[in-house]
């Protein structure tokens, strides 16, 4: 993934690397980014956006439909639905991002040390990850929620762990297919250091497909992190994200069915992007790979 | 050589269950509030709880309550519910048979209506119905089933269209119909992730068959189309959706704890969250180990289907 001379074009007079124009013309990802990023500008901005307090409440106009002061409706308590969806929003996404995070910082290291020490050492680290993954996902989050008290960073940790046997999965099999290349062995002759091959070798030349398989978990990070909060072993009120916004939402639904509508649609829209986006990164950096996995 | 691949896998299905046995001990162990401080309420004192841990058998050491345990997990025996006094197992049976009854429908659901739209798109691939096809597909993978499930309820129980009642089960012993009734929503919504990834890997798979060297072959002899897809892609080109259905029993097994939430499904689902509502820790521990096992055989069953259907793999050889 190289930027070499020849492979730049320029751009209002500003050059481009090659890759960043392949990317951005790849429908799939252009698409995805520009849904994505507003998004997250909007959620990140939270309160300061938002057009009420995602906290007063106005009873006298409780289940009201969107349209005049409350331009999405309000939910049981007369909250604005709006404000609710997009402060809900930061802790979804800080938890999608967040998750990846953790699975990709225990990950990627699992996968590198289990792809270049080959033999026994990959042989029971991969064992071992196939065993996490024989716990269905969903009830490895609510084991590890369990265990540990609910709060944001806790959900965090449990997401995370739980995608971290496919994370190194994928790092080992890149790993594995540039282990025998010239500058591992030249770097191996040279006398560094175990850590140097690992991370200063390798792992820039597998970022492609970890890249990949990060964005793809974003997405099913968000999905499983917003089922666990909607079992309330998530984030709970006052701030709520959208996952326990549905679950109360879905108390009420003879009395408003926006209060359902709105959270469902933003999660749904928001996961749906990055799934787009990580099977557009696939397309352009990795044509050849197949079909992610749950 | 197959014989001795498959005593293989059995060896590490057994190791596997060994070891989360072992990790859903140690997990649950560290569960905040002990179940007898909650059957206690307000009751309590620092002797009636002892009396009660007594009576759990919480007080024994804790080598021996894991020993129980895990040999528990072999033979079926994870001793008391702490709540309702009842054996573990007796809990769990029929729940179990009522969250497979689900799981399995849905499974049905996704072969019978997803496998066959994923080969249309792929013989069709680049035309209106693949684009069509594919981005319904993407949109079910992105779909919680928690939404799917809300949503099915918001729309089909309420009027105008009132189909569906809003949750519960009848066997099957009483009619047909009052059982598929029940058994729909929450199945569609167990499925809709599933179905969505079962026909994009049916999908890409068959188009990966469709290009290769001896299709192209087939082709060349003169076979219709018809007949190069029914008689020579479909085998081939859906091995990997064996493998695909395994994983996603896999998924059904944790989703169920929420769409049976959901729709008020006396089944594993809702016996889990219900076990850890009240701290009841041996159904915990059983109710989340269950699953597993069957994940864990399920994946098994899938490698035993594969090596039969795929004469050319002869896994054992490597």
């Amino acid at each position: 993934m190289m930027a070499t001379e020849d492979t730049t074009s320029t751009f209002g007079g500003i050059e481009i690397p090659d890759i960043v124009r392949r990317l951005l013309t790849n429908r799939k990802v252009a698409i995805s980014l520009a849904v994505l990023i507003p998004i997250v500008i909007v959620t990140a901005l939270g309160e300061t956006i938002a057009p009420h307090d995602s906290l007063t409440t106005d009873v006298a106009n409780r289940y009201a439909g969107p349209g005049g002061t409350y331009p999405l409706g309000t939910d049981n308590l007369g909250r604005d639905l709006l404000s609710r969806v997009i402060v809900g929003g930061q802790s979804s996404l800080l938890l999608g991002f967040g998750a990846t995070g953790v699975s990709l910082a225990l990950g990627v290291p699992i996968g590198l040390i289990a792809g270049y020490a080959k033999g026994r050492i990959d042989e029971v680290l991969m064992r071992l990850m196939d065993i996490v993954m024989s716990v269905p996902v969903l009830l490895l989050g609510v084991l590890i929620l369990v265990a540990l008290p609910s709060n944001i960073f806790n959900v965090i940790v449990a997401v995370g762990a739980v995608f971290i046997p496919r994370i190194a999965r994928v790092t080992r099999s890149a790993t594995l297919s540039v282990s025998e290349e010239p500058y591992v062995l030249a770097a191996k002759a040279r006398g560094e250091s175990t850590t140097h091959i690992l991370f200063k070798e390798i792992l820039p030349n597998v970022t492609a497909p970890i890249i990949i398989e990060g964005s793809i978990r974003v997405g099913y990070a968000i999905l499983v992190g917003t089922s666990l909060s909607f079992l309330g072993l998530g984030t709970g009120p006052p701030h709520a994200d959208w996952g326990y916004m549905i679950a109360t939402a879905r108390l009420h639904i003879y009395q408003t069915p926006w209060f359902l509508l709105w959270p469902s649609l933003a999660l749904l829209v928001t996961i749906m992007s990055t799934n787009v986006l990580g099977d557009g990164l696939r397309d352009v950096l990795d044509p050849r790979a197949t079909e992610d996995n749950l | 050589m197959n014989t001795l691949y498959l005593a293989k896998r059995v060896v590490i299905a057994f190791l596997s269950l060994f070891i989360v046995s072992s990790l859903v001990f140690g997990m649950t162990m560290a569960l905040p509030g002990s179940a007898a401080e909650i059957i206690l309420g307000t009751q309590q004192t620092e002797e009636s709880v002892q009396q009660v841990r007594e009576e759990m058998g919480l007080n024994r050491p804790l080598h021996v309550r894991y020993l129980d345990f895990v040999v528990g997990t072999f033979t079926l025996d994870w001793g008391q519910s702490l709540v309702s006094d009842q054996p573990v197992v007796d809990l769990i049976a029929p729940r179990l048979a009522r969250t497979l009854q689900l799981a399995l429908f849905a499974m049905l659901l996704s072969i019978v209506i997803a496998i066959p739209l994923g080969v249309i798109a792929a013989a069709d691939r680049d035309t209106i119905v693949d684009t069509l096809i594919t981005s319904v597909s993407y949109v079910g993978v992105s779909i919680p089933s928690f939404v799917s499930a809300s949503l099915l309820l918001l729309f089909l129980t309420t009027p105008p269209l009132d189909l569906f009642p809003t949750g519960g089960f009848v066997p099957f012993s009483e009619g047909f119909v009052p059982w598929l009734r029940h058994l729909i929503l929450p199945a569609v919504s167990l499925n809709v992730i599933i179905f969505a990834y079962v026909l994009r890997q049916t999908r890409s798979s068959m188009i990966e068959t469709l290009e290769s060297d001896y299709i192209r072959t087939a082709r060349l002899k003169g076979l219709t189309e018809r007949s190069v897809l029914a008689k020579h892609a479909l085998r081939n080109g859906l091995l990997p959706t064996v493998t695909v259905l395994a994983i996603n029993f896999g998924w059904m097994m944790g989703s169920v704890v929420i769409v049976e939430e959901i729709f008020s499904y006396p089944g594993m689902g809702r016996l889990i969250v219900q076990a850890i509502s009240e701290r009841d820790l041996p159904v915990i521990q059983a109710g989340i180990l269950v699953p597993t096992a069957a994940f864990i055989f399920a994946n098994l069953l899938a490698d035993i289907v594969y090596t039969y259907l795929d004469p050319r793999i002869q896994l054992g050889e490597q």
